[in-house]
Formats: C-alpha cells, structure tokens, sequence
C-alpha cells in the first residue's frame, strides 16, 4: 500500500490543531522563563501563509518541503539545533550557521516574520480540526481500557516491544496520531512494519526492525532483545505490511483523550 | 675550480630538469593512460572513462586489503571531493574552499590552503566542492564565491585569483575544473537562484578569460527563440560538473542544468535550450559546435550534469565515437559525439514523465495530473555521481535510484537578484503521513525510511542495446561514483557507508567493508612505491586501502 503523500498546499491542512494544542500545552507546562516564548508563537494567518511560499522559495530545497531533511532539525516540529525563540530563528536565517552550510538569507522583516510563522504553525496555515480531548483522562484511558500501554512504553514504565512513545507528542501531529488510532494500516511507519526472521540454525525471531542496510538488519526481538543479523545467514526475512494493532475500538470522545494525552509526552523523560 | 663550478652548473641543471619533467604537462593528462600510476584529473583521464589500468588488486587477492591510512576532515558534510594523485602526492579539497597536499604512502599532510568565500556566497545545495585540476606545476580550484583560483602545486601558495561570477547574482563554481592545453574551463553553479549559466576558459598562466560560451543564447544567436520574452536573463542552466575532452576532436563536452525556475515549466514556454542539454564546446574557442537536449522545458529539475563518458566503441560493425550517458531523467543514451545524433535512447528506471523517445530520442511528454508522482523523483534517477566505463567489458556502470517518485507543484514566482528561483515545489512519495522520505544526503546512522521510498541500483548497462546486463541493488540510495580497473572490479561506495568492490564482469559482489558514514564521492585508484591504492571518502574521512605486505 502505498500513500500519495500530498503536495505541501494540501497536506498542510492537516495540521493545524496541532499548534493550537501545543499552544496549549505550552500554557500549561510554561514556567516563567518560558512566557516570553508563548509570546513568540502568536500570528496572524496572513503571515502563516506568506511564510509558506517564503518557506518553499528559499527554504524547502535544503531543509526539504516537511522540514526535516536537515539532520537532527525538524522544522515543522520545533526541533532544531541551537534556537529556541523566535529571535534565535531570525538570527540563524540572517547570519547563517554552521560554516556556511546554512547560508545567511536577506529577508525583509515581513518576509522572516512570515517563514517563522510558518514553521510555528507546524507548516500549516489552514488546517482541519483534530479533536484534542483531556489530557488527564487520556492518560486513564491510554493505561486502562485502550491497552496502549499492553506494548508501549512511555517514561520508563511498560514494555519494549512496540515503539516507545515518550517523545511522541513532539515528533507525531495530532492528525497523524488519530490516523495511527483509526486506522493503524495506513499511518504506520515502514521502519515498524513487525517482521519475522528464520536464521540459518532454525531459530525464529520476531520483533520490529531498528536500523538496516544492504547487509544487515538490526532488530529488536520480542524478548526485548538488540538482535543485528546478517542478511546472507537468513533463510527467510519477512516483513508485514499489517500493524500488529488494530483499529481501536475507543469512542471518539476517548480517541480525543489518548490524542492529548500523546501529545503531552515530549521526551523530557520523568521530572525530579 | 672551473670542473667544481661546473659540476655545479650541471647539478642545478639536473635539478631543474627533474623539475619540468615532473611538471603535469597537457601531453601527460592526454596520454594519462600512459602512466596508471596516476590519477590526473576528476574523472581519471579526458575520456572520463574512469576506469584504471592497474591490475595489482584483483580477484585472487582481494581478502588481503587491508587499511593503510585514513585522513581525517576537519569540516562536516558532505565530503563529494575526488581526489587526484600525482607521483606520490594526492592533492583533495575540503569544504568550502581548502586544498590539502598529502603524501599517497602515509596519508600526513604536507600542506592546507584555505580560501574563505564572500558571506555573499549562495548556494542551493551544500558547500560542495568537488576537487581540483592540475597542469604544470599549478592546482586550479573553482569556488563557491565563483573564483578560479591557482596555486603553487608544490607550496600551496596562492598564485592568482580570477572572477568567473557574480558572487551578488549566486553565481558559484563546485566542480573541478578542466585542464585543456594551456587553459582552465569552468561551469557556473546557481540554477535553483536564477543565473545564466556558461562555460569559461582562462589562462592557465594568469588567469586571463579567453573565452566564455552561454548556455542560454542571448538576442541574435541560434536558438534563442526557444525562450520567450526575458525568460533567458534568469533561466539557469548551469553547468556544475567537470566536463570531458576528446582530443582527437578538440572539443569539450559538458553537461548543462535544469532551466529556471525549476518547477515552473509554463512560466517560461519553449525548449528552454541548452538546458538539460549536453554541449560540445570547441576547446580553443568555446563554439559549439553540437548540442544535444534531453529534457527540453523540463518541469522536474533534470539537470543534465551526467559526465560525458567517452569511448570507441563498436557500433554496427564498425568503431564509433560515442558519448555514452545515463541521464537524471530515467533514460540512458549514446550519442555519436562527432554529430550530436542520438544512437540510442532507452528507460532504465519507472518513468512516467514521458512515455518514451521519439527517432530522434525526444522525449514525447506525459506529465501527471496535479498531485500524483513523477517517476523518477526530484532527485533523478541517478544524478552527478560519475559512471564507469571498462573497454575490457564492454559495460557501462552508474548509480541509480529505483522506485523513487516526487509530487510536484508550480507556482508563479517573480526573479528576484539572488534569490531562489523555484517557482514551486515537491513533496517526495512516501509509504504513510510523515514517514521519513530521501533528502540530498544523510549523516544520520538510523535507516528508518527502509527502501520504500527508494533505493540505490547499481547498473551495468550494454551501450550497444540500452539492456541492463546486471545490477547490484543496496537498501539505501548512492550518491557514489564509479571505478573499474584491468583487472574487472568494480569499485564504489553508497549512503549507507560501504565500500563494495564487484567483478565487473556479472555483479558478483567480492568485497564490502563498513567505513560507516556515506560516500559521495567516485573511488580512485594509483599506484605509489609498486603498489596500487584506492582510496574512498567515507562520510568525513578519506579511507587508503592497498594490499597486506
């Protein structure tokens, strides 16, 4: 199965919930020194939008039309190397960083104010909406009645098997995560496709791939297990187009929940 | 006294004779297979075949490489330089503008010049520099503030520096440049910013422009009216890989970028040449003499700056002068490089752009409906990672992508000085919302894209029918280039950091190593104190491999 990701224009009207619901985490877990930042992500829709052309002019060739092309920066999820306000965002596009390898761009004030708007709003100007339920109660329902965490991880507690979700609110958008809720098939990530592997001396291993390349596939079993395995020692290596989930049977109103529960998990690990 | 003085005399007579003699003379890059020892420009030899004569590495010994030296990069990126070799001393560049002379045997670095470029410089895809050129006792290197610059080849002093560009306008050079008797042609990069590409000669001597041919004609000139209006002043085709040079014909051969902006096609109506086209420039004057277009008002961004590979081959029961290339746009040709007359054209990956060639290989046109993939993606379906071509086989050898699409959108966009140019942009294919999809490169050890957006094919192709004879597929894509030797491996390297050596004859795979990080470059090979090295650059460190004493 194959899914015709959309050209930006479309695709970005997925996703606008997601700023409106990391607004709103942002409120609730700022602290003081985080105020000014709250600041930095309110726009008007007019900059959103002329960021997006800005956005496909002078950024998309490098930084790629998702963002993300730029090893360990993924724009559209506030993932980035050094900056974390906004006058960090416009001093790395006027001065450039990294020796040259991102460029410094003239821009007019109107224009930069416009790219970080759009990258703010998570690359979407004008999207649908995702229901964002209680966080609180999504949690609940998340270790209770969904069985989520019967595979998941999250913050050091469950098992392994399945992807662990603890910084998933920062690296999924609320859309994407309903899509994985409602219809696993389609949303799930090659990488996570489980797999099943018969190696030379009989042994039969299931579990979900890390990492692999034209020799090697690096696994990690249902034992938990770091398995790296090389291809030509393999009799057979299986991967499955099916999620070994399927379509949750939660009401709309808990799939609301589980949403903003997932979206409160941002990978800062358990606070001390 | 007078038999001292002039033993003396006789001495530094000596001295000096040795020196000219080891000067890199345009004989000696001529008849470069006349000494296989070296590697003398980016492509190995004018033909740009490369393919070695050595054959100490082969087969039967293949299991006794070993590691000898690794020269570690200062710089992070993409590290796409090929290095030459010249008696003993291998001369590489590294981002954005250094060049570093290092001893062959040991790989301890004699010297580093450093060229810092005008903040100004722009360009669309990596500080890339792609190496240098040699001719007598100079280095020539192109920069991404678009100078030429030459340098003492024996103390790395800066002896001349030439404006080829408008640093203002994004102008900027990457490739190395091409050595041609006693002048040093370059191509401009900047297709995706809205320049007007050329080719330029200088003197080798002083950096004097000689010549200077547009790739876009202006007013007045043939074909000119395949561009409407003012269409011409901003429309690319840049020319950012070395060309080839045939001698017996005394022309060169480059390989001309996407018009601009890109994505754009119904902004600037016609066939948009000499974009996407290959042009045969006389080496004395820059006339050209032929072109050949393989993607006219291209949409897509396929460039054309595939090496020209060159060789004699048989065709029809008889020797012809080809010019044999695997195009980005999913076709491969051979060309009769005498006339510009297509010989063959043929798909070698899913094309869906068009939906085939015409008698004279133009491509009759299927673009797709808004919001569904082209086929190959944007990236092409190989792009400037030199081929290979072994007059032992018979086969032509390249990196190619497979099962790799992109979606295209247009847009009006007004030119801008120095800005990108695009006039639209793409989203690449991917298997589910937010998979992870192929970028320019990766630095990122973590696969988790897997080959379903894409993966590398390596092709050997039979020029004489356009069949693919084998392929040697990885997960990942490859950015790498190609190298055969006399004794039929076949040498080369992808973004998952292996180093794979092949029998040439039929893929078998001999050879792979983990260098760990990606290669963007071609491997070269030479041979220094009776043994013969490869060296490839894996990731930030160039790797020197040689048998086991």
């Amino acid at each position: 199965m194959i899914y015709f990701e959309p050209p930006t224009q479309t695709k970005r009207a997925i996703f606008r919930p997601c700023k409106l619901l990391l607004a709103t985490l942002i409120m609730l877990i700022a602290t003081n020194n985080r105020a000014q930042e709250l600041g930095d992500h309110q726009y008007t829709s007019e900059s959103v939008q002329l960021g997006l052309g800005i956005y496909n002019r002078e950024c998309a060739l490098c930084h790629g039309p998702q963002g993300d092309l730029v090893d360990n920066i993924d724009l559209r999820r506030g993932k980035f190397r050094s900056a974390s306000s906004d006058d960090d965002l416009r001093d790395v596009i006027l001065e450039g960083r990294a020796q040259g390898r991102m460029p410094a761009f003239n821009l007019s004030d109107e224009e930069l104010s416009g790219v970080i708007a759009f990258i703010r709003a998570g690359f979407d100007p004008d999207g649908i909406a995702v229901r964002i339920g209680d966080p609180g109660q999504g949690k609940i329902i998340f270790e209770g009645k969904g069985e989520c965490s019967n595979c998941h991880r999250v913050n050091g507690i469950g098992p392994r098997v399945a992807p662990d979700l603890s910084d998933i609110g920062m690296t999924r958008t609320a859309a994407n995560l309903q899509l994985n809720l409602l219809d696993p098939a389609a949303a799930i990530l090659p990488i996570n496709r489980p797999i099943r592997i018969v190696t030379l001396n009989e042994e039969t291993i299931v579990g979900r791939r890390l990492n692999e390349d034209t020799y090697t596939v690096q696994v990690m079993d249902s034992n938990e297990r770091l398995r790296s395995l090389v291809k030509a020692q393999l009799v057979s290596y299986e991967i499955s187009d099916q999620p070994s989930k399927v379509a949750t049977t939660l009401n709309s109103d808990e799939v609301a929940h589980v949403i903003a529960y997932l979206l409160t998990l941002t990978g800062r690990g358990n606070k001390l | 006294m007078r038999l001292i003085k002039t033993l003396y005399t006789f001495c530094l007579f000596a001295t000096w004779l040795n020196s000219v003699s080891a000067q890199v003379t345009y004989q000696r890059i001529a008849n470069s297979a006349d000494e296989p020892n070296n590697w003398l420009t980016y492509n190995g030899s004018y033909m740009s075949q490369r393919h070695s004569l050595l054959d100490q590495i082969d087969k039967t010994n293949i299991d006794n490489l070993e590691l000898k030296w690794v020269l570690q990069n200062q710089v992070f990126g993409a590290w796409q330089s090929n290095p030459i070799v010249v008696d003993g001393i291998m001369y590489i560049t590294e981002r954005p503008n250094s060049v570093m002379a290092v001893d062959a045997l040991t790989g301890r670095v004699f010297w580093k010049f450093e060229h810092t470029p005008d903040e100004r410089a722009r360009v669309c895809c990596g500080a890339n520099n792609r190496g240098v050129a040699i001719l007598n006792d100079k280095l020539y290197m192109g920069t991404l503030d678009a100078r030429l610059i030459a340098l003492d080849r024996v103390n790395g002093k800066l002896l001349w520096n030439a404006e080829v560009g408008d640093v203002g306008l994004a102008y900027s050079v990457t490739m190395a440049p091409l050595a041609v008797k006693d002048k040093i042609l370059v191509g401009v990069g900047g297709g995706e910013l809205g320049i007007r590409g050329y080719v330029a000669a200088y003197d080798a001597n002083t950096g004097r422009e000689v010549w200077k041919t547009f790739t876009i004609p202006g007013p007045g000139e043939p074909n000119h009216d395949s561009w409407e209006g003012d269409d011409w002043k901003h429309g690319g085709a840049p020319v950012w890989i070395t060309g080839s040079y045939d001698v017996s014909q005394n022309l060169t051969f480059w390989g001309v970028g996407n018009p601009g902006p890109d994505w754009n096609a119904g902004q600037r109506p016609g066939d948009n040449l000499y974009s996407d086209s290959v042009i045969a420039l006389d080496a004395d004057t820059g006339k050209l003499e032929w072109y050949f277009q393989f993607t006219p008002n291209d949409g897509y961004d396929y460039d054309a700056v595939q090496v020209p590979v060159l060789a004699d081959i048989e065709w029809n029961g008889s020797s012809k002068k080809v010019m044999m290339w695997a195009n980005r746009n999913g076709y491969f040709y051979v060309l009769d490089r005498v006339s510009g007359e297509c010989l063959l054209g043929k798909a070698y990956v899913r094309v869906n752009w068009s939906s085939g060639l015409d008698e004279n290989c133009r491509p009759i046109p299927t673009p797709q409906p808004e919001g569904m993939p082209t086929y190959p993606g944007n990236q092409g379906a190989t792009n400037w990672y030199p081929p290979s071509y072994s007059p032992r086989t018979g086969l032509f050898y390249f990196s190619a992508w497979e099962d790799y699409a992109t979606i295209y959108f247009s847009e009006e966009q007004e030119y801008e000085p120095g800005r990108a140019f695009l006039g639209g942009g793409f989203s690449v294919l991917a298997p589910a919302p937010d998979a992870p999809t192929i970028g320019i490169g990766r630095t990122n050890p973590i696969n988790n894209w897997t080959d379903e957006v894409g993966h590398a094919s390596l092709k050997a192709m039979n020029p004489n029918t356009g069949e693919e004879v084998w392929e040697f597929e990885q997960f990942d894509v490859s950015d790498s280039g190609m190298l055969t030797t006399a004794s039929d491996l076949l040498i080369t390297g992808g973004r998952e950091g292996y180093f794979h050596v092949l029998d040439a004859r039929n893929g078998a795979l001999l050879y792979y190593r983990n260098l760990g990080g990606q290669i963007v470059m071609a491997p070269v090979t030479f041979m220094t104190n009776g043994k013969q090295y490869i060296s490839i650059i894996s990731g930030n460190s160039l790797f020197t491999y040689g048998l086991k004493d």
